[in-house]
Parts: C-alpha cells; sequence; structure tokens
C-alpha cells in the first residue's frame, strides 16, 4: 500500500491510479455495508432481548401473519386463501426447521411444503422468529451444540442410531434414508445431506405428516446417534453390493432389470433370429 | 427311401399356375415353397469366412479373459476390514462373470450364424400308425403277459396288492406331522396380558402416559420380550404402535380403550403382516408400506383404503399407579393376516 501510495505521489497519474481508485471505493462501500447491514447472528442461542423480540414479531406480521394469523392463533379460510395451523406452542425448533430448510414461507398449496434450498431469512431473523414464537408457549427449544456434537461418537453409538432408525424411521424415510412416498402426493424427504440440526428439530416437533419423537421416548443421546449414523453414513455403510441405484429397493432395481435386463434379452433374441449377411 | 432330402431341389417348386374359378380368386392355392437359398458372405468369399472365424475366436477369447477376471478378482481384492474393498469386489466379480459367460454365448452363437451349414433340409412327418402286423404282434404281447401274470387267476395275490398299494403313501402323513409342531393357539394369542408393561422398541424403557405430546408415535413391545426363548416369533405378533391424538377425534370405544388419547394399536397389517407404521400425524391414517392399505386411526383404525379387509385389532391400555402405561388385557381378537380357523 505505501508502495502504492509513493508511487502516486511520484507521478500524479500514474495509469494504475484508476485501478487503485476504484478498489479503495469498492472497500469502503463493502466496508460500510458490512457494518451497517444486519450481522450474521453469532450468538443465536443467546437468550432473546426485548428487541428481538419486537423484531420477531415485527416480521412474524410481515411474513407469516397472513396464513398464521395476527396473534399466531391459527388462521381462517378467506377469500380462499390458505389457513395455517396455530403457532401457539409450537416451540422455537418448529420455527428454525421450517423457516430454516425453505418450507416456510409456503411458496404455493400443495400436499406438502417442499424444501427449498433459497433461504429468504438470515439465521438471525429466523432466530428472532423463532423467540417471538416461544414467547407465546412453551415447546420444543433449538437443540444445543451437546446433543449436535458429532466428535466423540463411537461406533457403538453408530450402531444404535441405525438400530432405532430402522424400527423408528425407515418405514417412512427407507432403511438407507432415501425417503418415500406417503399418500396423496406427501411423501417422506430424503435425509442425505441434511443438516444434523435440522433432522433433530423434526424429530421434537414432528413437521407436517411426520409425528413427533419427544425426548422423552427417544432420548437426546439416542437422537445424536440417530444423526451420527445418518449423516457419517458414507464412511459406516458403503454400498456392498457396488450398485445401490439410489438405494430404494425394488423400484430402482426393477426398473433397471426390465428395462436394461429384459432389454438385453429382447435384443439377443432379435439377434438370434437375424438371417446372417 | 430317405425321409430328408436336399432342400435344394425344393427350392422354386411353387407352380405359378392356378386353377382359376369363374370369380377370379383360385380355388386352392399352390404349395409356394421355400424362397431360394441365399448364400452368406462366408459361404462365397474365404476371406469373409476368415474373418468370421478371427471374430468368434476373439469372442471366445473374451470369455476367457472374463473368467481368468472372475479369480483375479477373488483373490487380487483382498477383504482389508473396509466396505470400500467389498464393494469394488463385488462389481469386479459381477462384471467377469458378466463378460465369461455373455462373450461364451455370443461367440458360439456368431459361430453358428456365420460359419456352420445353414442350408434348409426338409423333414417329411411320417405316419404314427403303427403297421398292422407291428400292432397285432403289441396285442399278443400284453395278452400273453397278462395269462403268465395270472391276475385273473390268483385273486388272493391281485387284492393283497391293491391293498399294499393304497397303504403304501400314507406313512407320508406321519412324516409330515412329524415336521413340526401343531401352532395350537400361538396364532391367536399374543404375549399381550392384563398388566403387561409396554415399553419402548428398540432401546427398552416403561413408558408414561405424561411424557406423550400430541402427535407423538412410539414403537411398542411387551416388557420381558427379549427374554423368551423365541423373542423373535412373538415380536412378530406383539409388535404395537402407540399414538397420542386429541381424544375427541378418538370413537369412544376407541378412547375409552386408551390412556387421554393415547391408544394402542397392533402394527401387524391384517392383510399380509407387513408392520403398518407410516402414521401421517395430520391425516391420523396408517399407511401399510406393503400394498398400501391404509387405516384411520380417527374411526378405530378401519380400513379406508387398499386390499386389508379388517381394521387393526387395539390393544387396551391404562395407567399404573406410578403413571407407566400398561395393558389393561390382551388383544381382544387375533392380530395379523386371516388364517384357517380364525375365518
Amino acid at each position: 500500500m505505501t508502495r502504492t501510495l509513493t508511487a502516486l505521489s511520484a507521478r500524479r497519474r500514474h495509469p494504475l491510479a484508476v485501478v487503485v481508485l476504484i478498489a479503495l471505493a469498492l472497500v469502503l462501500v463493502g466496508g460500510l455495508y458490512a457494518a451497517v447491514a444486519p450481522r450474521p447472528a453469532e450468538a443465536s442461542t443467546a437468550t432473546a432481548d426485548a428487541d428481538d423480540l419486537q423484531a420477531g414479531k415485527e416480521l412474524f406480521l410481515a411474513n407469516c401473519a397472513t396464513c398464521h394469523g395476527l396473534d399466531a392463533q391459527g388462521g381462517e379460510i378467506v377469500d380462499g386463501s390458505g389457513a395455517g395451523p396455530s403457532l401457539i406452542g409450537v416451540g422455537a425448533a418448529s420455527v428454525d426447521f421450517q423457516v430454516g430448510t425453505g418450507r416456510m414461507p409456503l411458496q404455493m398449496s400443495s400436499a406438502q411444503a417442499p424444501e427449498v434450498p433459497k433461504i429468504r431469512f438470515s439465521q438471525e431473523q429466523i432466530d428472532q422468529m423463532a423467540a417471538y414464537i416461544a414467547s407465546l408457549a412453551p415447546g420444543p427449544a433449538i437443540p444445543g451444540e451437546d446433543v449436535l456434537d458429532m466428535s466423540d461418537v463411537t461406533a457403538q453409538d453408530v450402531s444404535r442410531g441405525a438400530q432405532i432408525f430402522r424400527t423408528n424411521c425407515a418405514m417412512c424415510h427407507n432403511f438407507a434414508g432415501k425417503g418415500g412416498a406417503l399418500t396423496g402426493g406427501k411423501y417422506a424427504p430424503d435425509l442425505t445431506g441434511v443438516e444434523g440440526k435440522y433432522i433433530y428439530e423434526a424429530m421434537v416437533t414432528g413437521p407436517q405428516s411426520m409425528p413427533v419423537f419427544p425426548n422423552s421416548t427417544i432420548s437426546p443421546e439416542d437422537k445424536t446417534a440417530i444423526i451420527a449414523w445418518l449423516t457419517q453414513e458414507e464412511e459406516f455403510r458403503p454400498e456392498p453390493g457396488g450398485l445401490p441405484l439410489g438405494s430404494l429397493g425394488p423400484v430402482s432395481e426393477g426398473l433397471l432389470a426390465w428395462i436394461a435386463g429384459i432389454g438385453l434379452l429382447v435384443g439377443c433374441s432379435v439377434w438370434l433370429g437375424m438371417k446372417s449377411s | 427311401m430317405s425321409e430328408i432330402e436336399r432342400a435344394d431341389e425344393a427350392h422354386g417348386q411353387g407352380s405359378t399356375a392356378l386353377a382359376k374359378s369363374g370369380s377370379g380368386v383360385p380355388e386352392r392355392f399352390e404349395n409356394p415353397g421355400l424362397p431360394p437359398h441365399r448364400h452368406r458372405m462366408g459361404d462365397v468369399d474365404p476371406q469373409a469366412a476368415k474373418r468370421a472365424e478371427r471374430q468368434v475366436a476373439f469372442m471366445l477369447l473374451l470369455s476367457v479373459l472374463g473368467s481368468i477376471g472372475i479369480i483375479v478378482s477373488i483373490i487380487g481384492i483382498e477383504y482389508n476390514g473396509g466396505w470400500d474393498r467389498i464393494s469394488t469386489s463385488t462389481r469386479a466379480i459381477g462384471l467377469c462373470m458378466f463378460v465369461s459367460l455373455f462373450m461364451l454365448g455370443v461367440g458360439a452363437v456368431h459361430w453358428a450364424k456365420t460359419l456352420m451349414p445353414d442350408d434348409e433340409r426338409i423333414d417329411y412327418r411320417h405316419r404314427q400308425r403303427g403297421t398292422t402286423a407291428e400292432r397285432e404282434q403289441a396285442v399278443a404281447i400284453l395278452k400273453e403277459g397278462s395269462a403268465e401274470a395270472g391276475l385273473g387267476r390268483r385273486p388272493l395275490i391281485r387284492n393283497t396288492l391293491i391293498g399294499a398299494l393304497a397303504l403304501f403313501p400314507l406313512p407320508a402323513v406321519f412324516f409330515f406331522r412329524d415336521t413340526g409342531p401343531l401352532p395350537g393357539n400361538s396364532l391367536s394369542v399374543t404375549m399381550w396380558e392384563e398388566g403387561t408393561y409396554l415399553v419402548k422398541d428398540p432401546t427398552g424403557g416403561r413408558i408414561r402416559a405424561a411424557d406423550l405430546t400430541y402427535g407423538t408415535v412410539v414403537h411398542v413391545m411387551p416388557e420381558g420380550i427379549d427374554e423368551l426363548e423365541e423373542p423373535l416369533n412373538e415380536k412378530a405378533k406383539s409388535a404395537v404402535l402407540l399414538m397420542r391424538l386429541d381424544e375427541d377425534l378418538l370413537t369412544p370405544k376407541s378412547a375409552e380403550w386408551g390412556v387421554d388419547g393415547t391408544v394402542a394399536y397392533s402394527k401387524i397389517c391384517t392383510h399380509m403382516g407387513c408392520p403398518v407404521a407410516l402414521y401421517e400425524q395430520q391425516t391420523h391414517h396408517l399407511l401399510c408400506p406393503c400394498h398400501q392399505s391404509t387405516f384411520d386411526v380417527t374411526q378405530d383404525c378401519k380400513v379406508i383404503f387398499g386390499p386389508a379387509n379388517r381394521p387393526l385389532p387395539q390393544l387396551p391400555i391404562r395407567v399404573d399407579a406410578e403413571g407407566y402405561l400398561q395393558a389393561s388385557s390382551g388383544f381382544h381378537e387375533a392380530v395379523g393376516p386371516s388364517f384357517w380357523e380364525r375365518g
């Protein structure tokens, strides 16, 4: 920098001066923006203060109240607009899950809210809304770091997690966690690549069609074990069969057998019946 | 006269002269015969024959390589304790097996199609009926044999023979009887009885009724099932799904058999015995993953869709003095699919 500055003073109109000026201007604008713009949440689990509650309520009124009612008491169907369920007592975990995975705000009325990759709120805004909803009535809280810490998970824990998963989750989410169909267009989503926090929150809140698995029936340690099995799956359970075909079971295997297998047989039969040139 | 003749003479035998009737449509069609034989490239060009020979040899050689590949994959890819090696080994063995067998077949077919003689031959049918002399001889042999056996003259032997043959299959009934114990009433009853505690599956531990929030599902087994001699047989019958929903949604009978909206239903589908465990918390429907039978918990698990034809049996539950859930009686009917005695 000093060298650039001396160069500038030595030759007043150095050809690189414009470039340097633009760069400086960009740094200035960026710095100003960073100072003024909302900061990403650093202390998301900190107790919410009155400002956060107020901000959360404003965000709620602007984005959620149309369906969920002005006091989060649940909406009524007016002029064909959809009714949302009451949010009193759903807890902070529910808000963090629904908004953090992009399921809410609902894009359109359909069988179920899909996971959306583009999240329209910062984590701080989500936390403010969560704090507001949690202030209405007690409900499941956003899980802390202790239950999401996978560093001291043992192979035994992973095995136990897999066992609990097979009994409690696999009937909907598939034995490999790849998801599956429910009735009327609803489905259990694919769990690959889902953050541990959201898996935990889904278990304690029971979003949409999913039932609730509270900590009294599946303990936090067992939930950690399930998440460990789901998120460390690649390391502990790759495909011994060599060709998993998405681990969807008879659907993809049948498709391959019918199209490729029978296709090969048909091709061979046609070739057998052809006259040789 | 040989009944097989070279078809070359038959080629082009079709007659062009058709017996015409007045209307212009022939009265009968003449046998058009075989189309003229077309020679293959290999039949006329020694170069092409040589080329086909090399192709067949190449395919068979691929098969040889595939077979060697199977051996190499089995010996060469050693198991090092990691799953990735098993995956690689499975893939390599499978691929080599395919090449080995498929190229053997393809080579054989290509050989037959390109190099082996392909002229058509005619194999005329002969009469099925033997000559009169042959038929008379056969009848004579039968009559002679019957006379020599003397069954007609010796009724004692005939009757004991019939008796011996009739009784011969009878021991099989007793063999089958010994293949296993009769099921008895094991299909009709489960381990559940009055006072059996509900425990979580698979982690164990009794369930406190007050711990269950609305929308909660718990997969449940009877307490002490793992100490049984055959726990898996019992688990296949005794699995229960515990759900908590708003008590007002339940039928009166269903609510009475539950505790504050917590109800326990058999998890064994009444169609084919799959575990019915896909509980949709919002619609209160239970879905069987095997054949999509759907049960409505708010209508006492009545079948609302699919091939099952009986509702899921409900397990009556109550709480003990400390608030833990236990069965207030066993199932009132047999769980799972229909069987002969159940009707």
